[in-house]
Order: C-alpha cells, then sequence, then structure tokens
C-alpha cells in the first residue's frame, strides 16, 4: 500500500501543525484583563478604584522606602542626610540589627552559636516535619535538643551530657519493659532518668573544667529574636505532649485523672497568658529565697508550655471527638489494650484531623512570645520599646524599628503555614 | 503534695529569716556585684548603648554605690524593671537597691515597706506647646485640647490645675508616651503634658525641637530618687551617704578631674574628712575611709552627672532648675559631712 502512495504523492504530512494562536480579541493578555478586570460597567469601576488606591499606596510608601538611609549613627543625622526629603532611617537596623536579633547583652564574638543552633534546628526538625525522609535522621533529632542548650547557654559540657544519659537510660528501661505493660514502663523509664540524673549531677561537678570549652551564658544576657525563637520552639514542642496527655486525660474513665485534667485545663484557658508571666515573674520571686530562684528564662517556659497545652488538648479532644466510635471499637475487637489502641489506631487519625488546629496555636503561641517583654525580658518587642527607642541616638524611629520586626515574624508564621497546607495534602487518606 | 507544701513552708521560713537578719552589705560583699534595679529604658536615665552598656543619670548612681561598696564601678548586675514589676524586684530580695526615676511618696515609703534614700532628681509635670500656638503661660490655655496618659497621677494633677484656675480643657486620652508624641504632632490637641524632664527629652527627638516650647509652669511635686528595702538601716545609710557625697561633692567644687590633687593638699576639713584623709567616716559606715573618693571617681561629681547624661550640652537639654545646689538657687542640700 504505502509503496504505491510513495510513488504517487511526493508529501505526506505526518504530523499536524500546531495550533495557530487565537485572535487578539478571544485570546492573550488583552481578553484575559477584559474577562477579569472589566467584565461589566460595576467592575471596571471598582477596578480603576482599586488602581487609584494601589497608586496612593504606592506613592506614599515607595519613595520613603527607596529613599531610606542606611549609613547613619543617629536619627538627628538621618534627618541631616534627608533635609526635609521623606525617607526612612534604616540606619537604625544596620547599627542595631545585632541587638535586634540576639539582645543587648549576648557578647557578639558568640553570635556564631545561637546561629549554628538555627541551622542545625532545621537539619533536625526536617525528619519530623517531612516523613519521607530516612528515619536515622530521627537520631539526630533526638541529640538535637541537648547540643542547642550547649551551643546557646555554654558552660561544662556534663550538664547536657548526662542530661541525654539519663533520656537514654530510662528508654532502654521503658523498652524492656513495655511488653509487659506500658504504665510499669513509663514509671521504670522515668525513675531510671532521674536516678542518672541525680548521679550525673554530682560526677558533673567534680568534672567540672576550669575553663570551660564554650564560655557560659546566663540566660539573662539572651534577648531580641532569638528570645521569641527559643520561646516558640521550645514550649510548642514542649506543650505537644503535654496537650496530647491532658487531651487523653480528659477522656478518661478514671475520675481523679479526668477531674485534674479539666481542672487544669480550664483554669489555664480561663487565666490571660500576660497574667501566667506575671505569676512566673514577680509572685514566684516570693516563693523561692532570695538569691536561689529558679531561672526566669525557665519560669517563663513552664508558664507559656502550661498555657499551649491547654489549648491544644482542646485542638486534639476536637481531633478525638471527630472519629467515628467504630475506630474505638475496631481497635478493641483487635484485642489491643488502651495503650497500643491510642498509639496505632486513635492518635494517628486524630492528629491528623488536629492539625490545622495545632499550627493555628503554634503560630499564635509563637507572637504571643512577644507579651514576655512586659516583664523586662528584652525580647524583639522589648528591646525595640526599651533600650532602642530610649538610647538618646534613636528616640522617635516607630515605624523602621517595627517594620523589621513584623517582617521577621512574618517570615516564620507564614513558613509554618505554608508546610502544614503541605503536611495536609500529603496525608489526604480522606474522610471527604 | 506534701513534700511541695513542706518546701513552701521551709522557703517561707528562709525567706522571714532572710529578711528578719538583712545584712545587704554582707550579701553585696559575699556577691561581688551589686544588683541595681533600673528601667527598661528612659532616654538619658538608663539605657544600654549600642555595645549593650548601660548608661544614664540613674545608672550613675548605681555604679558610685557599686564603687563605694565594692571598690569597682562596673561591678554591677543591672535588672531591668517596668513599673509594674520594680517594687517587688525590690520587696522580694532580687535587686539590692532601686535607681528608676521613682517618685517618692506617702504610701510607697510608708504602705509598701521602702526607705527613699535621697532625691536625685526633682521633676514635676509641665506642658509643651507648639511656638505657633502663642502661649506663654498654662493659665492662657483655657479651652484647649490636652494629650494626657491615661491613669497616672499626672492625670489628676491636670484637673486639679485647671479647676484651681477656673479655666476648661478637653482630655485627648492617650496610652503610651510614645502615642501621646504621636497624637500631639498630628495635632490631635494643642498641648501636651507630662513629667518636664519626659517632655525634654520627648522634644528632642522631633525634627524641629525649635518649634515647641515648655510652658513655664509646673504644676506638681516629683521628687524622684533611689529607694532600698525598709529594714535594713545600715544600708540605708550606705547608699543614703553615697548620693549625699556626689552632691556635697559639686559644693564643694571636687570633681572626678581633680579629685587626687585635692586629695593631697587641702585646707578645707570637709574635703579631707568626706576623701578620708581625715577622720574615720569610712568606719562609721561599714566602709574603708576611700569610700566616697571611690563613688565620686566612679562617674563624677552630681553635677558632671547630671551634665553628661541629661544636661544642656545633651540631646535631652535639661536646664538644673531645681536641681542646682541652693547656693544656686536650687533644692541640692547635702547634709554636712561631719
Amino acid at each position: 500500500m504505502s509503496d504505491t502512495h510513495a510513488e504517487s504523492i511526493a508529501f505526506v504530512r505526518e504530523s499536524s501543525l500546531p495550533p495557530a494562536a487565537p485572535p487578539d480579541k478571544v485570546g492573550g493578555p488583552l481578553k484575559w484583563v477584559k474577562d477579569n478586570l472589566f467584565p461589566t460597567w460595576a467592575n471596571a469601576i471598582l477596578t480603576l478604584v482599586a488602581l487609584y488606591f494601589l497608586y496612593l499606596l504606592l506613592a506614599g510608601s515607595l519613595p520613603w522606602l527607596l529613599n531610606g538611609v542606611w549609613s547613619a549613627s543617629s536619627l538627628s543625622e538621618c534627618r541631616e542626610i534627608l533635609d526635609g526629603a521623606s525617607g526612612a532611617c534604616f540606619s537604625v537596623l544596620s547599627e542595631r540589627w545585632h541587638q535586634l536579633l540576639f539582645g543587648f547583652k549576648y557578647p557578639s564574638d558568640q553570635y556564631w552559636r545561637p546561629t549554628l543552633a538555627l541551622v542545625l534546628l532545621f537539619l533536625a526538625a526536617a525528619p519530623v516535619l517531612f516523613i519521607d525522609l530516612p528515619r536515622k535522621m530521627l537520631l539526630f533529632t533526638g541529640l538535637y535538643p541537648f547540643l542547642a542548650f550547649w551551643l546557646i547557654w555554654g558552660g561544662p559540657i556534663w550538664g547536657p551530657i548526662f542530661a541525654l544519659l539519663g533520656v537514654v537510660a530510662g528508654y532502654i528501661v521503658y523498652s524492656r519493659l513495655v511488653q509487659k505493660s506500658f504504665a510499669m514502663a513509663l514509671a521504670g523509664g522515668i525513675v531510671a532518668a532521674v536516678i542518672v540524673w541525680y548521679v550525673g549531677g554530682f560526677i558533673g561537678e567534680a568534672l567540672r573544667p576550669a575553663s570551660p570549652l564554650l564560655e557560659a551564658i546566663p540566660s539573662r544576657d539572651l534577648g531580641g529574636f532569638m528570645l521569641n525563637m527559643m520561646l516558640g520552639i521550645t514550649c510548642v514542642s514542649l506543650s505537644l505532649p503535654i496537650g496530647i496527655a491532658l487531651a487523653l486525660g480528659r477522656q478518661s474513665h478514671l475520675p481523679i485523672v479526668k477531674g485534674i485534667c479539666v481542672v487544669f485545663i480550664e483554669f489555664v484557658r480561663g487565666v490571660p497568658l500576660i497574667t501566667l508571666l506575671f505569676v512566673a515573674n514577680v509572685m514566684l520571686a516570693y516563693f523561692f529565697p532570695p538569691g536561689s530562684g529558679v531561672d526566669l528564662f525557665i519560669r517563663v517556659v513552664i508558664m507559656i508550655t502550661m498555657f499551649s497545652s491547654a489549648y491544644i488538648a482542646e485542638v486534639i479532644r476536637g481531633g478525638l471527638a471527630a472519629l467515628p466510635k467504630g475506630q474505638y471499637e475496631a481497635a478493641d475487637s483487635l484485642g489491643l489494650d488502651y495503650a497500643q489502641a491510642m498509639r496505632l489506631i486513635i492518635l494517628p487519625q486524630a492528629m491528623k484531623i488536629s492539625i490545622p488546629g495545632i499550627v493555628n496555636i503554634a503560630v499564635g503561641l509563637f507572637k504571643d512570645t512577644t507579651l514576655v517583654s512586659v516583664i523586662s525580658l528584652f525580647d524583639i518587642i522589648g528591646m525595640i520599646r526599651g533600650p532602642i527607642l530610649a538610647s538618646t541616638d534613636w528616640n522617635g524611629v516607630y515605624w523602621e524599628l517595627f517594620m523589621f520586626a513584623s517582617l521577621l515574624f512574618f517570615i516564620v508564621c507564614y513558613g509554618i503555614s505554608q508546610y502544614s497546607q503541605w503536611l495536609e495534602r500529603r496525608l489526604a487518606t480522606d474522610h471527604r | 503534695m506534701k513534700k511541695t507544701v513542706i518546701f513552701g513552708a521551709l522557703t517561707v521560713a528562709g525567706l522571714a529569716a532572710g529578711a528578719a537578719g538583712a545584712a545587704t552589705l554582707d550579701d553585696v560583699k559575699a556577691r561581688g556585684k551589686l544588683n541595681c534595679g533600673v528601667t527598661t529604658g528612659l532616654a538619658g536615665f538608663a539605657a544600654p548603648n549600642a555595645n549593650g552598656e548601660w548608661e544614664g543619670f540613674d545608672v550613675a548612681v548605681c555604679r558610685a554605690v557599686a564603687a563605694a561598696v565594692l571598690g569597682d564601678k562596673n561591678a554591677v548586675e543591672f535588672v531591668p524593671t517596668t513599673g509594674k514589676t520594680r517594687f517587688t524586684a525590690l520587696a522580694s530580695g532580687e535587686i539590692d537597691f532601686l535607681a528608676r526615676n521613682t517618685t517618692w511618696t506617702f504610701s510607697r515609703d510608708t504602705d509598701l515597706k521602702f526607705d527613699f534614700i535621697g532625691v536625685n532628681y526633682y521633676d514635676g509635670q509641665g506642658f509643651m506647646v507648639p511656638k505657633a500656638l502663642g502661649v506663654s503661660s498654662a493659665k492662657d490655655l483655657d479651652g484647649a485640647t490636652v494629650c494626657i496618659q491615661t491613669g497616672t497621677t499626672t492625670e489628676l494633677n491636670l484637673a486639679d490645675f485647671f479647676r484651681k484656675n477656673n479655666i476648661s480643657y478637653e482630655p485627648v486620652p492617650v496610652e503610651t508616651n510614645a502615642e501621646g508624641q504621636q497624637q500631639y504632632l498630628a495635632g490631635a490637641c494643642d498641648t501636651y503634658t507630662t513629667d518636664a524632664s519626659g517632655l525634654a527629652a520627648t522634644r528632642a527627638t522631633f525634627e524641629t525641637p525649635g518649634d515647641h516650647v515648655l510652658l513655664p509652669e509646673i504644676i506638681s511635686k516629683e521628687p524622684l530618687g533611689p529607694l532600698v528595702r525598709h529594714g535594713d538601716n545600715e544600708w540605708g545609710d550606705i547608699t543614703r551617704w553615697v548620693l549625699n557625697a556626689l552632691i556635697a561633692a559639686e559644693e564643694l567644687g571636687i570633681t572626678s578631674a581633680n579629685i587626687e590633687e585635692m586629695t593631697g593638699n587641702t585646707n578645707n576639713p570637709e574635703i579631707a574628712r568626706l576623701l578620708g584623709t581625715e577622720g574615720t567616716l569610712g568606719e562609721m559606715i561599714g566602709l574603708d575611709n576611700e569610700w566616697a573618693k571611690r563613688a565620686i571617681m566612679a562617674e563624677g561629681n552630681y553635677g558632671e552627672i547630671f551634665a553628661k547624661n541629661i544636661g544642656e550640652e545633651t540631646p535631652i537639654g535639661l536646664a538644673r532648675g531645681l536641681n542646682a545646689q541652693w547656693t544656686d538657687g536650687g533644692l541640692l542640700y547635702a547634709p554636712p559631712v561631719r
């Protein structure tokens, strides 16, 4: 067949022509503009009004932003350079950026330590956040809290090492006993850890080197955005397990456990965070003998963790309540005990439902860490409102500083929310 | 549960015992550092600079006390406090000494159980108006709109002042000094009122400070001074006389520059007693004889401290006014060093 054609026809097209572009009227940018911006008279007017406001906004802010001064050494010098023109005085950022990020007392030659801790944080958080990564990376995640503590606070390395050993000992005891009973294993693990910590405390004291590898830095000297990050990350990661425990406790059939959980959750949710922070700062000082008080940072971490775990507990309770009763019954019919049923069947599903709520609370909590500025901790807002605005050089610079702070918070919070959306899509095994 | 009760009882007992046998001087010496409460930041009075070192008018008093007691003006742990946390910090023993422009009032002295050791700045409530308004006295402010911080004594003073002079005003309530500054500049009120030192500091940050004037009337008394806990009179004496030494030094003409020379050859017996070349005044307060010399050398005498931090040469630009020596018509009057 084909031979005959080959002789009779000179050319046969074997592929179709690419489609021609549609005429301008029915395609291309003009069409898009007409469809989306000016489809009707009413919409056209709205578009024009919106464009006008956009113009006003940019005309007002762009000269101010682009004309910014980056190299003056005080606000009055800024004004001299600008000489009446509109312009931002970003010099306050270039002169005080280190105070905004690290606080004013953290030694500047040690800035690499918190920075390294932050970089390692991404490495440590990766296997928790992305389930596709190799599970072996979780080992580093387990090590990270101790490493980060040592990096940021410095001092003798024995403290974090024995803390780690205690956790390892606790885990070994737990894994030996968990076959027999979950509760017994948990109790045994805690006892083992406490024993190691107690003994380790004495050994660490004996081994204390004259000059530690990393200079010790008291918590009082922490500050800036670093403090917000530390409070946010520590409190969220601590309040998740506590919140799960509280949510399960609230559903428990044991009246005492249930009572304690209900009272705790309702009490903490009924009190503003700022009140708890004042208690941490002011009231607790009366209960410890002068000079031996527990570190203010730890007091604040305890209070914020309490606060957020109560909220997370309620979110997770919502997740638990949303599960069909059949899931609980299915677990029972398989002969699983309570711990197994929760761990293997109920919680994985309930947690998945709770993700948006948990992320919501994490974002809110992270922003709430700025409240510590009220109890004279120098987080980024405390640094701005206190030392920087009070210095004679920079008194009167508001927009630039608060814009910088909101930019930092926006980056982190937007990142968290994008991650949670990705996670929801990834886990969408679907109840829809 | 039982354990926590026992711990609680122990700490309360410990606190009570600590308060009863309080020897703050011994504590400070044992610690090697003075815990000094300051503000979280107030221009000219206390704020850390770009290198994180605290400086300011109140900070200088802390440093003088540390120099007198410990011999090192840098042996100070500055504890920033807010208006809400300052008194508990002092009462609980977290700080030994509070120098945080605190107004000396009856109830703070008696009911809150503190001892004010003197006054290091005589302040009072004033008014700031734009020059264009053409007002030269607060009594001309009839019918004016006034920016005023709510919930402060300044609000009450303002009402009293206008009622007393039988003129009217319209309040524009603001929350903070920063907000008051913005409202005033935006023209929301004709005049802004708060402590005169605060007004001066605020005006210094304006783009054109010359367009605004502070009216001469001061309508309230705000004696600002450092304070210590009630009940430890030895510590109170030491701090009181460190402050007095700074004031007396200015009166006697002792500065941080000429102090060495003064120590060597002076005919004035009061200077000799103050600088420790004569008499045993230091012993009487449990220190050595050079305590006052070190205190003055730390940041200079009262006048030098004033000039360096809030005086007319600084951006804050405060005149001495009430804070001049009594010999110059001010209120500073140190008791005799004898």
